[in-house]
């Protein structure tokens, strides 16, 4: 566990070190520059994972924050009554959809999941997240490079943190 | 030993709906054991569904997942009888993989 996540920061630099060399080196040609960006976004988000409240998860994560939407639907109860398992989906009716992600308030670490979207892949859903006490639930839609979000908030009669 | 991933893959014309059930303890870190002692943190970090040589899905988790977690997407372009390939790793480098026939 310190083992790696020792190593962890220095293979970090060394990924962003490459990827700047290879936008330097092959700036003019877009077909190099796209896979370095790609590999790139494709590592863990640990810092993201990190932080404790949602803003600075968001931010960690996307760098920006994001506009409330209806089209993004966000399914989850009213009441809990294991926060240990509480089913949540999302669905949205927008295009061009990169990735989705589920923050808990009120959890310890606010990042919960973070889902890639690929091309051809239906941007929906379904997973069971922990909650540690009653919060507000977010779920973000990255769609065309902009951020929607939806929020519902979720009553927890049992935490999820007690084992 | 069996394989920790239990995956259903079912195609509906053009689209392959996918559910997944893999055992995890998915240990959070915050949680004390019977002697009191904490139970270091074993979580999936990375979950990724591959079909026909291309990503289909890729889930980043943290500790907020559930233990064994349970995971519903879909995804076009594939068709009866091709094979999704699902691998997992956690943070303590364990991995695992296996290979799903779409019905």
């Amino acid at each position: 566990m310190t083992a790696t996540t020792g190593l962890d920061p220095t293979r970090r630099l060394i990924l962003q070190g490459a990827a700047s060399v290879a936008l330097l080196g092959l700036g003019n040609l877009p077909f190099g520059v796209a896979p370095a960006r790609a590999a790139a976004n494709d590592r863990y988000p640990e810092e993201a994972f990190k932080q404790k409240n949602e803003a600075d998860a968001i931010k960690a994560l996307y760098g920006k924050t994001a506009e409330p939407s209806d089209k993004v639907k966000l399914d989850a109860p009213e009441i809990a009554e294991n926060g240990g398992v509480v089913p949540i989906s999302v669905t949205t009716s927008l295009e061009k959809v990169t990735s989705i992600s589920f923050f808990v308030a009120e959890n310890p670490n606010a990042l919960a999941a973070s889902y890639k979207i690929p091309d051809g892949t239906i941007p929906a859903v379904a997973n069971r997240l922990k909650m540690a006490k009653t919060t507000r639930l977010t779920a973000i839609v990255e769609a065309d490079g902009k951020l929607y979000s939806a929020t519902k908030e979720v009553k927890v009669t049992v935490g999820g943190c007690g084992g | 030993m069996a394989s920790s991933i239990r995956v259903r893959a079912t195609s509906n014309g053009d689209i392959t709906e996918v559910q997944t059930l893999i055992q995890h303890p998915m240990d959070t870190g915050l949680v004390k054991d019977s002697k009191g002692e904490p139970i270091p943190a074993h979580f999936i970090q990375e979950l990724k569904f591959e079909c026909n040589g291309k990503d289909v899905f890729v889930a980043n988790w943290g500790t907020a997942v559930s233990k064994d977690p349970y995971v519903k997407f879909s995804f076009k372009g594939a068709k009866k009888g091709d094979e999704l390939k699902i691998s997992w790793t956690d943070n303590k480098g364990a991995s695992d993989t296996t290979t799903a026939k779409i019905a």
